[in-house]
């Protein structure tokens, strides 16, 4: 089925999410949309599957006008969405996820589970697929959640297919996989929008490319074109890919983990007998597929966890049982992998937020009271020197970008003599310009001698920022291997195969 | 190196030294068990007491009629404060050995505590075994039609503390309407439409215009006491022989069922109202978890985006189901006046509507547990009937705490950390 969109604008408010977008998908063909987070593709696709209702423009399939009231009429129309945050009900089998929404029943209405069983075994078996009718989604791993959702939309006759930044929640095997996967649906006649940000992948399943920047068509590319020309035209300027950094000159140990586990309160192992050392003037990245520990490896450094056992000591000094605020002062640095949810206060002023982690103390509290006039002085230094653009230091966090916001977190945890620096997912959902600034400041804090700890999900990150990578899989560590390490080695660790010949350096 | 294929499994780890479970000792359910083992050896063997306790187990009207139990209360008391202290032992040796207490042997446990305390407060008097049944299963009734309308009015996602008014609108239309017609079957439906208007202002506030949904249920609750406590007093009260005395339901002997030892009586011997519930409990729990509108309406309740992107429309789903809900509990209202008391009276529903919601948790949003949950809460006011009219020694006030207490332990102790509906009590807003 051919897809077209002609002219589509949908705003926010005062925001022009999409400007008269066009976008023709032909039948058979998969279409990649590019763009930076933020640039509006999501919103496209919203507008797309009756989920936003755009301001101007119309969709076409096949050449006929379409209205969509809701998710359900484009549904109807043979349009299938893969969500970037999959829109599967946890609690549900597989098969009660697929007949969702056009249930089969039998006599007495009741629900009839033998005919969704064998529909969602059909389809696993048509595209190799291995998935139990019966398991409860959320016992699943997220690759396999992600075929369900592939199989819900097959499952309704979707002749388009939207994927939503699909390859975010998956290793790079698994990546490589659902690019199969791609591949089979498109030689079966399905029409593939496939939305991402990352280059490698676009060129390596795409058969054309469309690049969004702020909500308009900035241009069309071939899967022929180089990473730096698909960058340029993503960012709209021309784009360093790698990291300036020295190699590092790595001192002595100053964090050590010794047989760390984690357990959450049902039991089950989040870490599992973990150890590994940090030296000073390092960076140490830990990469793993989201979900396989890392977050509550770096919950346990900071004190966050209540199920700890094993030793944590820094610079010769016991970090375990100790509460957050005890870990902070002594010397711990830390960015959140959500910064909304625990990085900041988005109601609160930029100069509240730098104060956050210093709110019962000198030198910013004096008997009580808070020192106004020295927080605005600071405030005003660090907005400085960490190029924060905002109105000013009395803005509320929560009208910042996402890049502006990281750079506050970054500059409170910065702004304190730090012992070890901790940063998890440090540039989740920043635009390229940020994510350059924030890699210089983590260098040069390593730089400053600074024992340095990144975790990251994106292997680009990773390979750019790391002197050392630690992988970890379902809360064990698979291996520590040099910064170089080829991304081949690095995708299968990531999928719990130890390096050859090294074995497990835990 | 492997080579990866496209399977779903990724390859396997390499060899576990350590399970991916980890046994986390919980002494909990030890330490309350250790608690009431003291309470009972306290109970029944320090301040026992001598004399032989009776259990009636047959009504006179029976046709099969069994013989009185008849328990030496010393001795009773001294077996079970045994079999307790076992127990107690026993979940000690099983925390120890890694394992769980079962749920049976927690059973077994208050089921012992429980004959020994009624065997010690009936020493030398006899208890009536079906209708101390009897007059629990009469006031869980309004509990259980109650929970099962909570019960789908959370799994939909909208928290429901509104069902203490929706009883109370109940009570009063059924009465109103009932007297008026003298048809108690209309008295029926008035209270069902009674409690779906009160579910449709908490529907409206809740769902169009995203009020939170506790504050607007507990104006509902206010606002109908408000309402029937004035209009019982400046309408009904004093054209009371008019407009307050309802026609009652008759009581219904169901063949055969109803001679059954013990049970029949308190099951078989119901007016329609409770057959009615027996009917709607089978009904919502198999709609619920088999047929097409419960598997959307969980959806809504647990996901509501990914109900609204295969085609559900949430906000009338919400809606609708919490207006359904509404006029079960409705139902529950008219029991009030059309089955037990025969007249409305001023916020005569006295808070069954909290206890029908901790029903729903206690009952872990399942309709055959919430029943269960309302049955033992009903049993708890019951009790404290019973004994006080056999005359026992605890002190009257102490035991009209004893529903309370049960649903406080209940639900703080006994459920813990249960999983509710995940969207229970989030408006859903569409951008």
């Amino acid at each position: 089925m051919k897809l077209e969109l002609r002219g589509i604008t949908k705003k926010f408010g005062a925001l022009v999410a999409n400007d008269h977008i066009n976008l023709t998908v032909e039948a058979g063909e998969i279409h990649a949309l590019l763009g930076e987070n933020g640039a509006g593709k999501s919103t496209l696709m919203n507008v797309l599957y009756g989920l936003y209702r755009a301001e101007e423009g119309e969709i076409l399939l096949d050449d006929v006008v379409q209205h969509f009231a809701g998710p359900g009429d484009a549904m109807a129309a043979g349009i299938g969405m893969v969500h970037q945050h999959f829109m599967l009900i946890p609690v549900f089998t597989v098969a009660e996820n697929v007949m969702l929404g056009h249930e089969d029943t039998r006599t007495g209405g009741r629900l009839d589970l033998v005919a969704a069983r064998k529909r969602v075994r059909e389809i696993s078996d048509r595209f190799g697929f291995d998935v139990d009718p019966d398991a409860l989604v959320e016992d699943l791993p997220v690759g396999v959640q992600q075929r369900v959702e592939i199989i819900k939309a097959v499952s309704r006759d979707a002749k388009v297919l939207v994927f939503d930044e699909p390859t975010a929640v998956l290793t790079p095997q698994e990546t490589d996989e659902l690019m199969v996967i791609m591949r089979q649906l498109k030689e079966a006649g399905t029409s593939i929008v496939f939305i991402t940000h990352k280059l490698r992948e676009v060129r390596a399943v795409a058969d054309r490319i469309t690049v969004i920047r702020l909500g308009a068509v900035v241009g069309e590319a071939s899967p022929t074109a180089t990473n730096v020309e698909l960058a340029t035209l993503m960012v709209g300027r021309a784009v360093d890919l790698t990291v300036d950094k020295a190699p590092a000159t790595p001192g002595d140990a100053a964090l050590s983990v010794r047989n760390l586990t984690v357990l959450d309160p049902r039991g089950q192992v989040l870490v599992n007998n973990v150890s590994f050392e940090v030296h000073k003037g390092e960076i140490l990245a830990i990469a793993g597929v989201q979900g396989n520990g890392q977050t509550e490896l770096t919950e346990a450094l900071m004190g966050l966890q209540p199920r700890v056992s094993g030793e944590i000591t820094l610079d010769g000094k016991s970090l375990r049982g100790h509460s957050v605020r005890q870990v902070l002062e002594a010397g711990v640095g830390f960015i959140p992998e959500d910064r909304n949810e625990d990085g900041l206060v988005g109601e609160f002023t930029i100069a509240e937020n730098l104060m956050l982690d210093r709110s019962n103390d000198e030198p910013f509290v004096k008997r009580w009271n808070v020192q106004r006039a020295l927080l605005a002085k600071f405030a005003g230094e660090k907005v400085r020197e960490f190029d924060v653009r905002s109105q000013g230091i009395d803005t509320p966090v929560g009208r910042l970008s996402g890049g502006n916001q990281q750079k506050v977190v970054l500059a409170r945890e910065l702004s304190r003599d730090l012992r070890l620096f901790v940063a998890a997912q440090p540039t989740r959902g920043l635009d390229v310009g940020s994510i350059e600034f924030v890699h210089e400041r983590i260098v040069a804090t390593r730089d400053a001698g600074t024992p340095v700890i990144v975790i990251s999900t994106e292997l680009d990150e990773v390979a750019a920022l790391a002197d050392r990578i630690m992988v970890m899989y379902r809360g064990r560590i698979v291996g520590i291997v040099p910064g170089d390490t080829p991304r081949a080695v690095l995708g299968l660790m990531m999928a719990g195969e130890a390096p050859a010949g090294e074995g497990a350096a835990a | 190196m492997s080579t990866v294929t496209p399977v779903v499994q990724p390859a396997a780890p390499t060899a576990p030294e350590t399970p991916d479970f980890e046994f986390v000792k919980s002494w909990k359910v030890t330490i309350a068990l250790s608690i009431f083992t003291v309470f009972g050896i306290l109970l029944l063997v320090v301040f026992g007491r001598d004399g032989i306790s009776t259990m009636r187990l047959s009504t006179s009207s029976d046709l099969i009629q069994l013989p009185d139990v008849e328990l030496p209360t010393r001795l009773t008391g001294i077996v079970i404060s045994v079999l307790l202290l076992l127990i107690t032992a026993a979940s000690v040796w099983l925390v120890q050995a890694q394992a769980k207490a079962p749920i049976w042997l927690i059973s077994v446990f208050a089921v012992l505590l429980l004959i020994g305390f009624l065997s010690w407060a009936a020493a030398d008097k006899a208890i009536p075994v079906p209708g101390l049944l009897f007059g629990s299963l009469s006031l869980a009734v309004p509990l259980i039609f109650g929970a099962l309308g909570g019960v789908i009015s959370e799994r939909v996602g909208v928290v429901n503390i509104a069902i203490e008014g929706q009883l109370l609108a109940g009570a009063f239309t059924s009465a109103m309407v009932a007297s008026l017609t003298q048809q108690p079957l209309l008295g029926l439906l008035a209270a069902m439409l009674a409690g779906v208007l009160v579910s449709m202002v908490l529907a409206a506030f809740s769902i169009k215009y995203f009020v939170d949904q506790v504050i607007v249920g507990v104006v509902l609750n206010v606002l109908v006491v408000g309402l029937t406590g004035f209009l019982y007093s400046q309408v009904m009260a004093p054209n009371a022989e008019l407009l307050n005395q309802p026609p009652r339901f008759e009581r219904i002997n169901i063949p055969l069922l109803s001679e059954i030892p013990i049970i029949g009586p308190v099951f078989f011997r119901q007016t329609l109202i409770v057959y009615i519930m027996y009917v709607a409990v089978a009904v919502v729990f198999y709609g619920i978890f088999h047929t097409k509108w419960g598997l959307r309406l969980r959806s809504v309740g647990e996901h509501p985006q990914a109900a609204d992107t295969v085609g559900i429309n949430v906000a009338s789903t919400r809606f609708w189901n919490v207006s359904i809900a509404g006029a079960i509990v409705g139902l529950g209202g008219a029991y009030f006046t059309l089955g037990s008391v025969g007249a409305f009276g001023k916020e005569m529903t006295a808070g069954a509507g909290f206890i029908a919601l901790a029903a729903v948790i206690f009952g872990r949003w399942d309709p055959i547990r919430a029943t269960l949950a309302a049955l033992l809460f009903g049993f708890a006011s019951n009790l404290q009937n019973v004994l006080s009219i056999i005359g026992s020694p605890v002190p009257s006030e102490f035991m009209l705490m004893l529903p309370y207490l049960v649903t406080i332990f209940a639900v703080a102790g006994l459920v813990g950390q249960s999983r509710g509906p995940a969207a229970s009590g989030k408006p859903y807003i569409k951008s």
